[in-house]
């Protein structure tokens, strides 16, 4: 086996096996720290022992094994200096192992684990990043745009509240399951839509490395809870955005919106299988979720192969759904770009200026409302709203866009 | 596993009688469910005295140790085997007192 081989084989046990592990060992030790770095160490054993020993048959079996050799290293020379409190500590589960079919896999115990609802948002990002996803501190701290100590820190201050609160290591009973899953989702969502609008001047406009951390971890959640719709939802809604990456960036690092792009460049496969989730889900008769909805518009855009095709009714029915139960001044601001192709640009302004009190700080109130004026041939008001929009954005390829856009009024 | 649960108020003010009772109905059941360890109302911030004996020599001082507008009105401890089982009851220990609530373990 040549050494690219065994580097591919590692990468690959590292994608593969990293959350199994470190969900593994927080299972067997009661310590998340604990389980952190016995698996850091046992992929840095990989790293040197993988070249001459040859690749493992089972290479998740070995990486467990010599994970969990590392643990029990580190609890005898802790144990040795008399850290007596910590058995006192350990994260613990003392309910009988239940059988929960499906969703009983330690890797979904973490995932909550990671995701609860007493920590920070940014905090739940930085530490699903890092336990279930196997990023470095170092690569999420520069995907979040901070310093690595830092966020060491804010990873290190996580690991122990966890333990000093006794969070629990486990998946939520029947009852909070619904509101905790839409925590995880949460969770992922954001990390989808940081890399998807990425921000800063010096940042890619896409960060797919992001994008795709996040349907990764997407994924795996469908796998460990398949009957849950707004999950598959969440998945759709990631791959029919995925689906049209390449097309809404121009060669020159300008924002194409969805009516310029060449559909032809969209992803065919990524919009198959997002279709194939939102018509199960439709096929369940279940009344959709926040996700599943925004799913829905999506499918609906990525099943015209013309914008002129797109059916827009649906569209603003399905905005009508969502409003419903997210009445979110960006998903009026979203719907309103929707009626502007329904019933004309006039009566999409008028809903826009509604929203005024809420959005003044957004930039896309004023990139839609810019756009609206333009076609209303309200040039000067549209340029402000330009400038405006233009001001408040933070990502590179839409500021590129605006800018044209305004130096192209009459 | 213990976790105190602090009242946080910023008005003055005693709960009103419903509130007591909705207190005292969430008490008998803390009791009930084995959650009961202590709890207790405290008189208003302005009538504290702050000690410093660390010089040998007890200072007294009037007040508070931090003028906040938010101030520690009561408090429960609580037993409860994870957080999650704490969280639930402070949740139903707000809605009794009509009041913000932390959550902090015991070490």
């Amino acid at each position: 086996m040549s050494v690219i081989d065994v580097r591919e084989a590692i990468t690959q046990a590292h994608r593969e096996e990293w959350a199994r592990v470190v969900a593994a060992l927080t299972q067997r030790f009661g310590d998340l720290d604990i389980a952190e770095e016995a698996a850091a160490e046992a992929f840095a054993t990989a790293v040197e022992r993988w070249p001459a020993d040859g690749v493992p048959p089972n290479p998740g079996a070995w990486l467990t094994t010599t994970a969990s050799r590392k643990a029990i290293d580190r609890i005898r020379r802790e144990n040795k200096r008399g850290d007596k409190q910590k058995e006192a500590q350990m994260l613990y589960d003392d309910d009988p192992p239940e059988p929960l079919g499906a969703i009983d896999d330690d890797r979904l115990r973490l995932i909550f684990t990671c995701c609860h609802p007493a920590l920070a948002m940014e905090t739940r990002v930085a530490l699903t990043l890092r336990m279930v996803g196997g990023l470095t501190v170092s690569e999420i701290a520069s995907a979040f745009l901070v310093q690595e100590a830092a966020m060491g820190q804010r990873i290190t201050r996580a690991k122990a509240k966890i333990k000093a609160a006794r969070i629990p290591y486990r998946v939520p009973s029947a009852e909070d399951l619904p509101g905790r899953v839409s925590g995880v989702l949460a969770v992922l969502f954001l990390v989808y839509n940081e890399g998807y609008l990425a921000t800063g001047p010096d940042t890619d406009p896409i960060r797919h490395d992001l994008t795709a951390e996040a349907i990764r971890l997407t994924r795996l959640i469908r796998a460990l809870m398949p009957e849950d719709g707004e999950v598959a939802g969440l998945l759709a809604l990631m791959l029919l955005t995925e689906a049209r990456r390449t097309a809404r960036v121009s060669a020159s690092g300008e924002l194409v919106t969805l009516d310029e792009q060449d559909r032809g460049a969209w992803d065919a496969a990524l919009v198959a299988e997002g279709h194939r989730l939102v018509r199960e889900r439709l096929a369940t008769g279940i009344a959709p979720g926040r996700y599943q909805i925004l799913a829905a518009i999506n499918a609906v855009h990525t099943s015209a192969h013309d914008v002129r095709d797109t059916d827009w009714s649906q569209i603003v029915a399905l905005y009508d759904q969502l409003v419903r139960l997210d009445p979110s001044p960006i998903i009026a601001l979203n719907r309103a770009v929707a009626v502007a192709e329904l019933d004309g640009p006039e009566v999409a302004l008028a809903a826009v200026d509604r929203l005024e009190d809420k959005l003044s700080g957004y930039h896309a109130y004023h990139a839609t409302r810019a756009d609206l004026l333009r076609r209303l041939g309200r040039s000067h008001q549209s340029r402000a709203a330009y400038d405006k929009a233009i001001e408040l954005a933070g990502n590179t390829a839409e500021i590129a866009y605006l800018t044209r856009r305004r130096d192209q009024l009459g | 596993m213990q976790y105190l649960v602090s009242v946080i108020f910023d008005t003055d003010g005693l709960a009103t009688q419903d509130e007591m009772a909705a207190i005292d109905a969430f008490n008998e059941r803390l009791e009930a469910e084995g959650h009961w360890v202590f709890a207790g109302g405290l008189a208003s911030p302005s009538s504290a005295t702050v000690i410093d004996n660390r010089g040998g020599e007890a200072l007294f001082t009037d007040g508070p140790f931090v003028e906040t507008k938010e101030y520690l009105a009561g408090f429960w401890i609580i037993e409860a085997p994870d957080l999650d089982v704490a969280l639930v009851l402070a949740a139903e220990g707000s809605r009794a007192c009509n009041r913000k609530v932390e959550v902090r373990p015991f070490l």
